[in-house]
């Protein structure tokens, strides 16, 4: 698998990202600076985390209007995938190739803690090895991630099936308990309708070695890198993901 | 081409939660401003810039609004024309 992490002058989660790619995945990684026009072969594209422009005017505001992002949207436009991650997804929103917003936390603060995810669709190239209704543990590290959007898009994305992440109590349920920062119905992730742009407020690349504390953001990873191989199998979606058996 | 000045007001946009407002508003409470009835929290630009007229100070202003300044899930804009510098 060969990815491009997009680097935007505030992003501190591209070296993550690059780490969970090469060493952890075995993939290739490079880092494309956010003035570069063009993306080069690759099979995906990742926006990392971080604080583009010190999160100046809104989160990803000014990010969005970037050189680089003109040849992510046309990357995009013709299949390619692309992951937003936190500061990402807030990119992604910003330029319209994500429906909603994200907005300050419920709480007011800058939230550094491990959280509970819901996995609500296993059917996507980014979710394949878990299997619907897995709960994960995920990092999250925002002050601006309250997910909202209105009424007629989110029914429009509950119907279609693309929130693909939501904040979960210690039940597994989508309490208000169990939301994270506030978001509306408790949305942790989404993808475009096309279903090959994600986003999400949680670091799966920060959850993918047992000495982080954390496996459960491999899948999010492994799924990709089998999407863009082509090794896709039915089979993968039900289970236990073989990642995580240790096969 | 004469000078404008401008002040675009960018508010959360109505029945959206401001958590921020909100917590502004239960501080004022703590300090007996008991009649505060809802606190919103925005952002206040001021602009100068060169333009043809009012008219189109203010169409620069609303264009800029929509591609930049404000998001339209979020938020809402006002724009104030100073008048001519």
């Amino acid at each position: 698998m060969r990815v491009a992490i997009i680097t935007f002058p505030g992003s501190n989660c591209d070296y993550d990202c690059y780490k969970a790619v090469t060493d952890v995945l075995g993939g290739e990684a490079r880092f494309i600076w956010h003035r570069e026009t063009e993306l080069g072969p690759c099979d995906l594209v990742i926006l990392p985390g971080g604080f583009s422009y010190g999160d100046y005017l809104r989160a990803g505001a000014i990010a969005r209007f970037s050189p680089i992002l003109a040849a992510v949207q046309q990357f995009a436009a013709d299949g390619g995938y692309v992951l937003g991650v936190c500061n990402g997804f807030q990119v992604l929103c910003e330029a319209g190739m994500l429906p909603g917003a994200l907005v300050r936390n419920r709480s007011l603060q800058f939230q550094g803690e491990r959280v509970r995810v819901r996995v609500e669709n296993a059917d996507t190239a980014f979710t394949r090895v878990y299997h619907s209704g897995q709960v994960v543990r995920l990092h999250i590290a925002h002050g601006l991630g309250a997910y909202v959007a209105d009424a007629p898009t989110l029914d429009r994305l509950e119907a279609d099936a693309r929130v693909v992440f939501r904040y979960v109590d210690e039940r597994g349920a989508a309490s208000d308990a169990g939301n994270a920062n506030g978001s509306m119905r408790n949305i942790a992730g989404i993808i475009n309708e096309t279903g090959n742009v994600l986003g999400l407020m949680p670091h799966p690349e920060r959850s993918v070695e047992a000495l982080l504390g954390s496996t459960d953001g491999l899948g999010l990873f492994e799924s990709l890198r089998r999407a863009a191989e082509g090794t896709v199998g039915v089979a993968q979606a039900v289970g236990r993901p073989d990642w995580e058996a240790g096969v | 081409m004469n000078e404008y000045r401008l002040e675009v007001r960018i508010t959360p946009r109505a029945g959206l939660l401001d958590p921020q407002g909100k917590a502004i508003q239960n501080a004022l409470r703590s300090l007996d401003f008991e009649t505060v009835r809802d606190v919103r929290v925005g952002r206040l630009l001021r602009l100068q810039l060169a333009a043809e007229s009012d008219v189109d100070a203010r169409a620069k202003a609303e264009d800029m609004c929509r591609r930049l300044l404000a998001n339209p899930v979020t938020e809402d804009f006002d724009i104030r024309l100073d008048g001519g510098i």
